[in-house]
């Protein structure tokens, strides 16, 4: 198709205007990453603070989005205020389809707008709304209001952030229709930076087939390998959380902040037991045969004179994991009151989890005290962790407001480095499988376990470590998975995308390419995001790894801090 | 919705779909479907002045898209308020009961059945 382009709407908060742009120039990037990485080359100041209005945010989806299978992604790319280099998070629900119909590919906000504002986004233009009423209400009720004053019902996305992010909150994140997030690195804490509490995004445009009969015949191909394939089972029966068990079992799940990797209540809040006991129903993001997200009911009593609630919470692996067995919570209630206050305040899960799991070991060392904390807290003890996580928004003192800059600020300042688990000031998900992970997420872009599935190269070469075939698994990963990221396809679905199948996608559209130059995108791309970091200060000679990574045996043994150099060198030789 | 629009309509926006997936109060709540249910001796081709919707024996409509001159008398007649407009071709998005939804749903929510008599 050579009237191709990526159309890119630029927004400046501060005087409140907009542009599109026509880039033709960019069409060869595809979409999603790619073009996001570039758009933020061009506009990030690494000189300014993460939060300094200048610094741009980007999204942006890809030509592939909601039109096959499984293609449900937006990716944000913005400069994290948590580790203050490179920032790049995923969500899915309505968000590619909105801009979609809205007819952007690719949105850059800059700016900070007088006083808290919302965008509603729509395919005939911007409009900037006042956002007082808004400001300081927590995620759900800020949905709620918003579907009621904006158009399009069914056909847009409402993207917002909480307290947490309007106070900054190194690790606060944004919303996106309730039951997904731009959960990592703290966009949301840009967003609250910006005086942007929201953004609604919806349009009704139509687009034509370029050609019908070989759209029909590929996407029916995709649909059929997607709906008979495991991913299925997978993801839609237990959904992510089987991972809980599964992990278990193999002595790869981190509990009570990695002091082990197993954990002996696991079966009360596997995935398995989530789906007997608390499971209401499952959802897709649009354009997704599969539908991952599983809802779980929480019933409660909210005040005497029998005053009860429920509330529909979503639940995966990840959120088990740092909420669940790494704080060494015993019930799947505690549990859902954690993810469900983590949610209403708008930070993200693994984040606020692993700092849960440093503060208890501070305590429990001496390092801080009751008085500081304003409360006590240990493993199991919801009430103590709910007190700490609202305190972290709203700090109450000098400790919590270094606290609200994450785990590794806070280790940093008051001690206990050893059993922060943090990898490049980016707290770990729920994976402790070996040499690969910990090395994978400490050089992946954006230091989690999708950047180059560590934990997968792990169990793949359990028999025979051959330290350098790993490593360089790792960069092959994650230089393809930067081409499925351009297309922003669910990485649930990376095993169905095959390069031959992206191509017979995108040729099916009128984008003709091939292997070889999706391979050469995926290179580039792998480039531009290492030059951007380094110039926002990741130094891969200054990387430093916590003790307990290898006190406590992974999945795969115990790691050796030896292997774990030999692989960073290894790392840099191949750059 | 997506399977609607590229089968029928042949377009990627699920605005033309004659279905329309929604939730009856924000994601929390349920979703609905917005599907023409078929009704037997239909009032949105009752209300058609033009002949361009025929009621079908058993239920439901066929469409005769020359004859439509865009009136919406139909839309308006719908009692359940599922008949969307299409603004761009200034036609009904019509249902024509064809099946399509319900094969693309492969989580047997939606189904299409025979209206019981």
């Amino acid at each position: 198709m050579s009237e191709r382009t990526i159309k890119v709407l630029e927004i400046n908060l501060s005087e409140e205007k907009i542009e599109v742009h026509h880039r033709k120039d960019l069409n060869y990037l595809l979409g999603g990453i790619g073009v996001a990485s570039k758009l933020f080359a061009e506009s990030v100041n690494p000189q300014l603070d993460p939060l300094a209005p200048e610094q741009p945010v980007v999204l942006a989806n890809g030509p592939l989005s909601t039109i096959f299978p499984v293609v449900t992604k937006v990716v944000a790319v913005f400069r994290s205020p948590l580790t203050g280099e490179w920032g790049e998070s995923y969500a899915g629900m309505r968000l590619a389809l909105a801009m979609r119909l809205a007819g952007f590919q690719a949105i850059v906000i800059h700016g900070r707008a007088h006083a808290p504002t919302y965008l509603s986004i729509g395919p005939r233009g911007v409009k900037f709304k006042n956002a007082s009423a808004l400001w300081g209400l927590n995620v759900g009720e800020t949905g709620s209001i918003l579907r009621r004053l904006e158009p399009n019902r069914g056909h847009r996305s409402t993207i917002r952030i909480g307290p947490a992010g309007e106070k900054c909150v190194s690790f606060a994140s944004v919303n996106v229709d309730t039951y997904r997030h731009f959960g990592r690195l703290g966009l949301g804490a840009v967003f609250g930076a910006k005086n942007l509490k929201a953004i609604v995004i919806h349009g009704d445009k139509d687009e034509p087939i370029p050609d019908s009969k070989a759209y029909n015949k590929v996407y029916r191909d995709i649909y059929q390998r997607v709906v008979k394939t495991d991913i299925m089972d997978k993801y839609h029966g237990v959904g992510t959380a089987i991972n809980i068990n599964a992990l278990n079992n193999l002595g790869g799940l981190p509990t009570k902040n990695l002091q082990s990797g197993t954990f002996e209540q696991a079966g009360n809040i596997s995935g398995e037991s989530f789906a007997e006991q608390s499971l209401i129903r499952k959802m897709a993001c649009s354009g997704c045969p599969v539908g991952c997200i599983h809802i779980a009911m929480r019933r409660r009593e909210f005040g005497p004179g029998y005053e009860y609630e429920s509330k529909a919470i979503s639940y995966d692996h990840e959120l088990i994991f740092a909420l669940g067995s790494f704080i060494g919570m015993t019930s799947q209630e505690k549990v859902l009151d954690l993810i469900d206050l983590v949610e209403e305040l708008g930070m993200d899960a693994i984040t606020a989890g692993v700092a849960l799991g440093w503060v208890t070991e501070a305590y429990q060392s001496g390092i801080v005290d009751e008085a500081t904390l304003g409360t006590k807290v240990d493993f199991d003890n919801a009430e103590g962790y709910i007190e700490v996580l609202k305190n972290i928004v709203y700090p109450p003192n000098s400790f919590y407001a270094t606290l609200a800059r994450g785990t590794a600020a806070a280790a940093e300042k008051y001690g206990g480095k050893d059993y922060a688990l943090t990898l490049a000031k980016t707290e770990m998900p729920g994976y402790h499988t070996g040499h690969a992970n910990v090395l994978g997420l400490t050089v992946g872009a954006r230091h989690s376990h999708l950047d180059n599935a560590g934990y997968s190269v792990d169990q793949k070469h359990r028999e025979q470590r051959d330290l350098e075939k790993m490593v360089d698994d790792l960069i092959t990963e994650e230089k393809w998975r930067n081409v499925l990221n351009s297309l922003c396809i669910c990485l649930f679905a990376r095993g169905i995308y095959d390069p031959e199948t992206v191509v017979s996608a995108l040729g099916s559209i009128g984008i003709n390419t091939t292997a070889e130059e999706l391979n050469a995108l995926g290179e580039e791309i792998f480039k531009t995001k290492h030059e951007i970091r380094i110039k926002l200060g990741y130094n891969l000679d200054r990387l430093t790894f916590p003790k307990r990574f290898f006190d406590t045996p992974s999945l795969t043994g115990r790691l050796s801090s030896e292997n774990i150099k030999r692989m960073l060198e290894i790392y840099k030789s191949r750059l | 919705m997506l399977a609607c629009a590229r089968t029928i309509r042949r377009s990627l926006s699920p605005t033309k779909a004659a279905i329309q997936i929604r939730t009856a109060g924000g994601l929390q709540s349920k979703f609905v479907a917005d599907i023409c249910r078929g009704c037997i001796d239909a009032p949105c081709a009752a209300a058609c002045r033009c002949g361009a919707l025929i009621a079908r024996e058993g239920g439901g409509v066929r469409f005769i898209p020359h004859k439509c001159i865009g009136c919406k008398d139909c839309v308006e007649a719908c009692i359940i308020g599922v008949l969307e407009f299409d603004e761009d071709s200034n036609k009904p998005l019509v249902c024509v009961q064809c099946g399509t939804c319900a094969r693309f749903c492969p989580h047997q929510v939606l189904t299409l059945e025979e209206r019981p008599i």
